[in-house]
């Protein structure tokens, strides 16, 4: 049976963990920092040095880690297109802007084990020769700020931030930066521009790789808050052990918020691909099943931007058999191993590994307005498809569960998700906004069909409200 | 009327500037601090914050438009905001918002912000609270509140004087 793994949620919920600096010692916490500032050049064969930022990059590489907050790219990849040439200083913002509908992991981390964030961060810092940092978290996480605020002035007190740190001569500040309500500002373009002081704009890649021309067009590091935070762990197991949680490709542990219609909605900490979304979903240690007497309908299986799963919907998975020969394997959705690369294959995501259950008592087309109206309002309205695309998709949706709809509908929602993504808008909200719609309608068209036919045929019956209000007063 | 900054909020705005190498980024946090103080962000106090960050009143007017937690009036002295997105709707967040309306005598169809005439509650439909999982969330002010029933609702209510 699935098992949770607590490595990044080993103290947070434990009895009489409190988040501040003294607690988080007594757990061996600024060990793993330690450890990274004395670790010594190593000569290589061909004669060459490797510093230890050096090697605590390789070992990143080493560990496999993908990022955390949605795209699922690697981590030790990203460190390795910063432009260190440049003469440029190098910034790392941490992206604690956790607003992706459905997710709620970094809030636990941040609320209850703020010094494992800001040590994971230092270290990331220190191997990519960062001399300043920022914390961007979103503006509805007042709390959170002041958490993190009060932990950076610990950490500080103690020299592992500020000049010279523990003797070596490394010196390093962070700050806590606020957002302001804007779900564009996760798009790590449109956060460098918020920080900078602007409207959230994303940039346009090319040029503007955070890497090469990011913060005041420096080289720039973004990563997620639970990136950030096993960083400290590799450095601690080392790269190779690390690499042997979870599985090939998918290492690591991952959070997974669970939401929606399960007896045991809440945040799970599993190593990745090591739980199906079925005993994530139906297991009594997680999600503990759907409500009596409910049936499952369908899954958003990675934040509210990737596409739906649909009850009872089978895959062909890759698999190797016996003698290490590829071959496919149906696989129904429920039976995917919760991973990057198997909901890939499924033609969606893990995304930032929040999966909402919606069971038979959903209105699904309703809960489509739901995500819709979202989107049309967290649009930065810079680019026209995504702009006009995401408001049209509203409003067409908003009708059809306002009594106005129409049976073409359907058609002409799929007709403009169709014509925002794939290159049309700068930054990935484009294909953010459209994937629901899209992934909605292949799957249940027919309750879209159903629902605007029944507008129609109702609304051919009507009588208008102020011919009714005639013909009330003619009776009398 | 111009905008009267208090001691503690010139200091803490010198702090913020000091947190980066342009004046400009700090504009965000230095309105977050107006806001703290004075509940909402006048235009004189735009002026003010692009004097202090050597910017156009523009480069901030901008910003105060561009984020839906800034304000540009007056708010209630009890600022609620109940989620609106899918995984609190699936857990009652509609109806919630509808039981703050009515109790407050507000229109729960009414977009926006709104607050009641005698200035003590803002209700506001927000966007994802990132709290999903314990659904529906809501805040009133910096303080957050889970799986709010409706008889929560009214103690929360109740315990705003």
């Amino acid at each position: 049976m699935a098992q949770e793994y607590k490595l990044i949620l080993k103290h947070a919920d434990a009895p009489g963990y409190t988040p501040d600096i003294e607690c988080y010692l007594r757990q061996g916490g600024y060990d793993a920092l330690k450890k990274a500032l004395a670790i010594q050049p190593k000569d290589l064969a061909d004669g060459k040095k490797l510093s230890g930022p050096e090697q605590i990059r390789e070992d990143v590489k080493v560990s496999g880690l993908r990022g955390r907050g949605g795209a699922g790219f690697s981590c030790g990849l990203k460190w390795s297109f910063v432009d260190r040439k440049s003469g440029k200083p190098i910034y790392l913002i941490c992206n604690a802007d956790e607003s992706e509908p459905g997710t709620f992991k970094d809030r636990q981390i941040i609320h209850k084990d703020p010094h494992q964030l800001i040590e994971g961060m230092i270290i990331s810092c220190f191997a990519n020769d960062v001399k300043l940092a920022y914390i961007y978290i979103r503006g509805e996480m007042p709390e959170g700020a002041k958490i993190l605020n009060q932990a950076l002035k610990e950490a500080r007190a103690k020299n592992f931030l500020g000049k010279n740190i523990l003797g070596t001569g490394y010196d390093l500040e962070m700050h806590v930066h606020r957002g302001a309500g804007a779900y564009i500002c996760g798009e790590e373009t449109g956060l460098i521009e918020s920080l900078e002081g602007k409207r959230p704009y994303p940039r346009i890649k090319p040029p503007y790789f955070p890497a090469i021309l990011g913060l005041w067009m420096c080289p720039t590091i973004v990563n997620n808050v639970e990136t950030l935070c096993n960083v400290k762990h590799i450095v601690t197991m080392g790269g190779a052990e690390f690499a042997k949680l979870g599985t090939p490709n998918n290492t690591g542990t991952r959070i997974v918020s669970l939401s929606g219609h399960v007896k045991r909605p809440g945040y799970y900490e599993i190593e990745v691909g090591k739980a199906t979304l079925r005993e994530l979903l139906y297991d009594k240690n997680f999600g503990g099943g759907l409500r009596d007497g409910r049936q499952l309908k369908a899954i958003i299986p990675g934040g509210s931007s990737s596409k739906v799963l649909k009850a009872g919907e089978k895959f062909k998975l890759k698999k190797k058999d016996a003698e290490g020969k590829e071959i496919l394997v149906e696989t129904d959705m429920l039976d995917l191993p919760y991973d990057f690369d198997s909901l890939a294959q499924a033609g969606t995501m893990s995304g930032s590994s929040a999966i909402i259950v919606m069971d038979d008592s959903v209105d699904i087309v309703k809960a489509l307005a739901n995500l819709s109206e979202f989107y049309a309002h967290e649009s930065c309205g810079q680019c026209t498809p995504c702009r006009e695309g995401s408001l049209w998709m509203n409003k067409t949706l908003q009708r059809l569960t306002h009594g106005e709809g129409r049976a073409s509908d359907a058609d002409y929602l799929g007709k403009i998700a169709d014509n925002i993504p794939g290159g049309r808008t700068i930054c990935a909200f484009g294909e953010a906004c459209s994937w629901p719609v899209q992934s909605f309608l292949a799957k249940f068209k027919d309750e879209f069909v159903a629902k605007g036919a029944a507008d129609e045929d109702r609304r051919a019956k009507e009588v208008s409200a102020p011919e009714q209000k005639q013909l009330e007063a003619a009776h009398h | 009327m111009s905008f009267q900054p208090t001691s503690e909020l010139e200091a803490e705005v010198s702090e913020l500037i000091s947190h980066y190498p342009v004046k400009r980024a700090a504009s965000l946090m230095v309105l977050h601090a107006i806001q703290e103080q004075f509940g909402w962000i006048s235009s004189d106090a735009v002026q003010w914050t692009a004097k202090k960050l050597e910017l156009q009143p523009i480069n901030v007017f901008e910003i105060l438009t561009f984020y839906p937690m800034l304000r540009q009036e007056p708010q209630g002295k009890y600022a609620i905001k109940v989620c609106r997105t899918l995984s609190c709707a699936l857990g009652g967040a509609y109806e919630l918002h509808q039981h703050f309306c009515a109790k407050l005598g507000l229109d729960a169809h009414k977009h926006g912000p709104q607050t009641t005439k005698d200035g003590k509650f803002t209700v506001e439909f927000v966007e994802c609270l990132a709290s999903c999982g314990t659904a529906p969330v809501m805040m009133v002010g910096e303080k957050f509140y889970e799986g709010v029933s409706h008889q929560k609702a009214d103690e929360i209510v109740g315990g705003c004087q």
